[in-house]
């Protein structure tokens, strides 16, 4: 059986792996038109990586902010059944539920769920979700300031840093051909409609049209 | 408050709430076998579509530049399994030398 102390190492060696990476966020949001004041609130109070790029992404590219809020949801349903799965492990009360809640994200998930009893599952959660949260606040900061001081963010390439950065997160879910499919679908609609709608409804018509057919389809082998 | 303020509060509210609401609802009620499917994938579509945009549109029309080159670094990079924020650094570094010839 796993020890404590490799749960807490390796629970930390994520979160500063991932929690490092809030100041692209940060340089990303900022030069993307947002403040300062507005990248750090974001980072402290919707704590999802994929909808934060999301929504200043869409932001950025001149779409609706309601449109991109739209989007980070949906993204952001994953963390809905995060908490379907970490719930039991955790058995948390109503109170430790509400301060919890926050922290259920990808890699605070990944690092509790596969625990064998509810200490360690704790361990491996809150271990991996407060350090990503203490770290990426403070690498959002960082970044945002960066952002802010640079000016015209093509110089720098950081318009081409947010598909970097999509591309990044996408990257896990093609190893499957469903994951491929739908990904593809998602680009070829959204792609589509560029030139006909306006910005930022091509990723929600091109997602959801993406999903649809990836429920009708299944692979024959396993579905 | 600004369009922008609204969409950023929108957004905190939703996301919280989704965390919020599946640490507290009964399991019962989610594990529905099409929801499942769904939300694993959500995301694989959103993405393909976020790259697609980020990287081809301008305003509302469709162009070829430095960003698609970025995206290709990025590909390999990854392929080379290269951690995400130099992945991210690098890629960016490409487009801005490659604006800068």
């Amino acid at each position: 059986m796993t020890s404590d102390r490799s749960i807490v190492i390796d629970s930390l060696g994520v979160g500063l792996a991932t929690g490092a990476y809030g100041v692209s966020f940060g340089a990303i949001s900022t030069a993307s038109g947002l403040s300062v004041l507005q990248t750090c609130l974001i980072s402290l109070l919707v704590f999802t990586g994929a909808s934060q790029f999301a929504f200043v992404g869409i932001v950025a590219s001149g779409g609706n902010p309601l449109t991109g809020a739209l989007t980070a949801a949906l993204l952001g349903s994953r963390n809905l059944f995060y908490g379907v799965s970490m719930a039991p492990k955790l058995e948390l009360g109503p109170g430790a539920r509400l301060a919890s809640a926050h922290f259920v994200i990808d890699e605070s998930t990944a690092m509790g769920v596969t625990r064998e009893n509810r200490r360690q599952a704790r361990l491996g959660f809150y271990w991996t979700g407060i350090s990503i949260f203490v770290l990426w606040n403070l690498t959002t900061f960082i970044g945002a300031l960066a952002g802010d001081a640079i000016g015209d963010p093509r110089t720098y390439g950081l318009d081409a840093a947010v598909g970097a950065a999509f591309l990044g997160l996408l990257w896990p879910r093609l190893a499957s051909w469903t994951g491929r499919l739908v990904a593809l679908t998602g680009a070829a609609v959204a792609l589509g409609l560029v030139p006909v709608t306006s910005a930022g409804l091509p990723i929600i018509i091109g997602g959801g049209t993406a999903v649809l057919l990836g429920m009708l389809w299944r692979p024959r082998s396993r579905s | 408050m600004t369009a922008l303020w609204g969409g950023i509060v929108v957004m905190i509210v939703t996301c919280f709430a989704l965390k919020y609401a599946g640490l507290s609802v009964p399991q019962s009620i989610l594990q529905h076998a099409l929801t499942v499917r769904a939300v694993e994938l959500i995301p694989a579509g959103l993405l393909g579509a976020l790259i697609a945009v980020q990287v081809f549109a301008d305003g509302s029309s469709v162009q070829v530049d430095a960003r698609l080159l970025a995206l290709g670094v990025a590909a390999v990079l990854l392929t080379l399994r290269v951690p995400f924020l130099p992945m991210v650094v690098i890629a960016a570094a490409v487009a801005a030398l490659v604006r800068q010839l």
